[in-house]
């Protein structure tokens, strides 16, 4: 019994933080329909900002708490509901996410930059004297631990004091709902929203500073899987109610302790169960926690007013305009891949090679969020359980390698349509956010087990016979991309594309023609998956072997990212973004001597457009840029105009359901 | 035995019964409205003929099958066929695409290893299909034209359009005429017209403006509050007292 209380005290001041990070996630979304997903970077920034003043400049405590958390940290927020979020309000939620997503991967790396990698020891967290320990009977709690508990009481009284006692709470709730609507009551939403930001941006910087001392040394993976934990917390506080979302927090901190206390410390279910706790927790939340999925949406009934701009029409193009743009990409493409085979050298070799498997893999997102409209953040996951597997049959059986990717790549369309049953419950961001879940459960859980990704000894793979050096092998690599273009492209064309592409602009009016959008979406998954699989298990084979760290969750938020800010809905999409990914670190940023973190940070503000141009920004770009081309081409070449367009083009469709009754 | 018959239909959100045992029933080719002033529960029964709402006792059975269970997409392929109030139109496809979807949902034969293998394009038969509907609703010229370049009203005809795609024994129109002026409305009852002559497509109407209900159905159902008030033949319905006392109230 005893034991049992100690854990339970162990465990309070990580779910202090869990909370800390839960309220701020549940106070952005009630008002502001944000699911922020950059709150984890926000936290980290906090951390490394008192790390510099605190201890790099030799700041009392005080005067730098004050700074960062109180200051610096609502400023972030105000700059951020100011230059992004404010222009948002009216985008789907789900568009939303993408923004925050790219902030995720964009802000870190911006702080890396500024500030250099050195490593931080010696993190100093705001008590009196971080290692005093205090007896309570006879379990004890350091300073550090104490400051967590302290601060996370105090926070949630003044929490609590302002939602009562303060007009600007019940202003805060009326602005989620429509700050259309609450504007012609005569509140000025943009103020209110801001106001909201700047508090949930300060709760970001306390659990920051909070949660830097309880780690080593300062690193974003911590504060980015802390996010994902204090998720867990959010969804169980239904992404509406605060006090719940601190119960949550406590609870997931108190029970990830419990495991550790009981669970004997060298099994294996103890090394991978604990870590994945919160996300396993967060899955099962989102399956079964009644009212989640269905209360929490809520739709600006005024959004129709401001709707985001359209997408210019893609077949805008004439024949001729488009039979000019495919020659040029081929000839381009064909000059680069002899050159490649002949006279560049083996590093860009190498380079060429990882574009080439890249633009596979990110192919899959081109099916899931171009055509299906689904933003899966478990797509390096998929990519892993390819490369795994193809690893694993070849070591194991002794069979030839290039058959068994494309039996890799099955094994990861069947986990993708085994995975997709249970997500196509949930909708829109609760989807993403579950398959950020399972991303995280496969790595915490089921990728170091042995028979999976072989745990301290990596699985290797031998190239395939005939394709051993690396020139012929990048041939295969292009021989590859070149048959799953075409796959995507006769998907795209055909019956599934089609019955995808209704799904996505209404989903109640595909039903009402027939189309079961449960089957058509787990082919999507299926079929997505599979192809992330099959460029999974080349990355291995280019690489010699399948590492865990290839295939990490971060990994597949960026590749979202990546394909968001170029383009969706095309094959070139997707392949511009893998080359891109390849080609920008060796020919743009080494020359100017620029870090290697630069890439994340463009690509992660570049995602932050997807709210206005979901088919990429650069495509919106491309397709402007086409227009004025195809305009000032002679009339004998240009498309043929249609022969009566009505005079009054309609509103937007509509993608919302209901009526009026 | 009737097309659609709707037996003792009743909805409750939380303590709030919006449909109290709600019958009504459509003849095969027959035009049936279905009126009531603003949250009569109109909608809330739409939704349960189509399976977006489940409902809390009662039984729908359309052409002798039993739908009260089944979901959207089965209600669909049974032969019930819809238009929306607020449009719900796929965006960035052509008026011809929308319909080309409807058809091969109705055909069924789109699989997965004939879209890889690149035979999926429609086939002569479907297309002719699908412009013979086109010509029907007078959207033959506007055939090629993205979704986006149309008014609210040819929207309206390209979801009738859609919808008669998947050869309905019964179409719902939610509020057909909202949104639309006095010409658009007239030109599309006469379009509606025009598909019941050809197809013998039975057709029940939601509808608030009465003269829409009254030029074009059979028969009507009144509800209010949750409950059927009356119904009978268009005329004598409308002429009721129950009608007027419900769209006016008690006094007159």
């Amino acid at each position: 019994m005893t034991d049992f209380v100690k854990y339970v005290i162990e465990g309070i001041p990580l779910g202090c933080v869990f909370a800390l990070v839960a309220i701020g996630l549940v106070l952005t979304y009630k008002t502001s329909g944000v699911f922020n997903l950059a709150f984890g970077a926000q936290a980290y920034v906090a951390a490394v900002l008192f790390y510099e003043l605190r201890v790099r400049n030799g700041w009392a405590t005080l005067p730098a708490f004050v700074v960062v958390v109180l200051i610096a940290s609502p400023l972030m927020g105000l700059l951020l509901e100011l230059l992004i979020f404010r222009h948002l309000r009216t985008a789907p939620p789900i568009a939303k996410l993408v923004s925050s997503l790219g902030l995720l991967v964009a802000v870190p790396q911006f702080v890396a930059i500024l500030l250099g990698t050195e490593p931080t020891f010696g993190v100093k967290g705001i008590w009196w004297n971080d290692d005093a320990l205090y007896h309570f009977g006879d379990y004890v709690l350091d300073g550090k631990e104490m400051a967590v508990v302290v601060s996370t009481v105090a926070a949630v009284v003044l929490l609590g004091v302002l939602f009562r006692y303060a007009p600007i709470g019940l202003r805060m709730r009326a602005v989620v709902e429509s700050p259309r609507m609450t504007e012609l009551a005569g509140v000025d939403a943009d103020r209110v929203s801001a106001f909201s930001w700047m508090l949930s941006s300060l709760f970001a910087g306390l659990a920051g500073v909070l949660l830097a001392p309880l780690y080593a040394s300062l690193v974003p993976q911590n504060f980015t899987t802390l996010l994902v934990a204090a998720i867990a917390a959010a969804a169980f506080a239904r992404l509406t109610s605060i006090p719940l979302a601190l119960l949550g927090g406590i609870l997931l901190g108190v029970a990830q302790a419990l495991l550790a206390g009981y669970l004997p410390p060298a099994s294996l279910l103890a090394q991978n169960l604990r870590p994945s706790l919160p996300f396993a927790v967060l899955f099962l939340l989102l399956l079964f926690w009644p009212g989640l999925r269905t209360a929490a949406v809520s739709r600006d009934p005024l959004s129709g007013v401001d709707p985001p701009p359209m997408a210019p029409v893609a077949q805008i193009r004439g024949r001729f305009l488009t039979l000019a743009t495919r020659i040029f990409g081929l000839a381009v493409g064909g000059i680069v891949l002899i050159l490649a085979m002949t006279t560049f050298s083996e590093r860009w070799v190498t380079i060429f090679t990882t574009a080439v498997i890249f633009s596979v893999i990110l192919l899959s997102i081109t099916v899931i969020t171009g055509m299906a409209g689904e933003i899966s953040l478990a797509q390096a996951t998929f990519a892993g359980v390819g490369a795994f597997a193809t690893a694993q049959l070849v070591s194991v059986f002794g069979l030839a390698v290039l058959p068994t990717m494309f039996v890799g790549a099955l094994v990861a369309a069947l986990v993708g349509a085994i995975v997709a049953v249970p997500l196509l419950r949930l909708g829109g961001i609760f989807l993403s956010l579950g398959t950020l879940a399972i991303a995280l459960v496969f790595e915490t859980v089921i990728v170091p087990l042995g028979w999976v990704s072989g745990g301290a000894h990596p699985v290797r793979v031998p190239r395939p016979v005939g394709f051993v050096d690396d020139r012929s092998f990048l041939l295969l690599c292009v021989v590859i991309l070149v048959i799953v273009s075409f796959f995507v492209i006769l998907v795209r064309k055909g019956t599934t594309g089609q019955f995808l592409a209704a799904l996505r602009g209404s989903e109640t009016a595909a039903q009402s023609i027939g189309v079961n959008p449960t089957r058509i979406r787990i082919l999507a998954f299926a079929v997505s998956a599979g192809i992330a699989g099959l460029g999974g298990g080349l990355l291995a084979t280019q690489k010699h072997i399948a590492t865990a760290q290839d295939f990490s969750y971060f990994y597949g938020l960026f590749l979202v990212v990546l394909v968001v800010t170029l383009s969706t809905r095309t094959v070139e999409g997707a392949v511009n973004a893998a080359f891109g990914f390849a080609l920008i670190p060796p020919l743009i940023l080494e020359p100017l001597g620029l870090n290697q973190a630069w890439q994340f940070v463009l690509f992660g503000l570049g995602a932050i457009t997807y709210a206005r141009h979901p088919e990429g920004v650069l495509e919106f770009q491309k397709r402007k840029s086409l227009a004025a081309i195809e305009r000032r081409l002679p009339a004998r070449l240009r498309a043929a105009p249609i022969e009566a367009v009505d005079p009054a083009p309609a509103p937007a469709p509509a993608t919302a359901t209901g009526g009026s009754d | 035995m009737a097309l659609l018959d709707a037996v003792g239909v009743s909805k409750r959100f939380s303590g709030i019964t919006a449909l109290d045992a709600v019958t009504l029933d459509v003849a095969e080719g027959e035009a049936v409205g279905l009126i009531g002033p603003n949250g009569a529960g109109k909608t809330t029964f739409f939704n349960c003929l189509l399976g977006q709402l489940r409902v809390d006792a009662g039984s729908v059975t359309f052409d002798g099958r039993d739908l009260t269970r089944a979901p959207v997409y089965r209600r669909a392929r049974a032969g019930i066929g819809r238009t929306f109030q607020r449009m719900e139109l796929f965006a960035e496809m052509t008026v011809r695409d929308h319909l080309l979807v409807a058809e091969r949902s109705r055909l069924g034969t789109g699989r997965f290893w004939k879209d890889v293998l690149n035979r999926s394009a429609p086939s002569a038969e479907e297309l002719a299909r699908t412009q013979s509907t086109l010509e029907l609703l007078g959207l033959a010229t506007l055939a090629d034209a993205p979704i986006e370049a149309l008014s609210l009203g040819r929207g309206r005809l390209v979801e009738v359009g859609r919808a008669l795609m998947t050869d309905p024994k019964l179409l719902l129109l939610d509020e057909p005429s909202s949104g639309l002026d006095a010409s658009e409305t007239a030109a599309l009852a006469d379009s509606l017209r025009a598909v019941q002559a050809e197809r013998g497509t039975a057709i029940l109407l939601v509808e608030h403006d009465v003269e829409f209900v009254r030029t074009y159905v059979q028969r009507v159902f009144v509800l209010d509050f949750g409950t059927l008030i009356v119904s009978g033949t268009t005329g004598d319905v409308l002429a009721s007292d129950e009608v007027r006392r419900a769209y006016l109230g008690e006094t007159v």
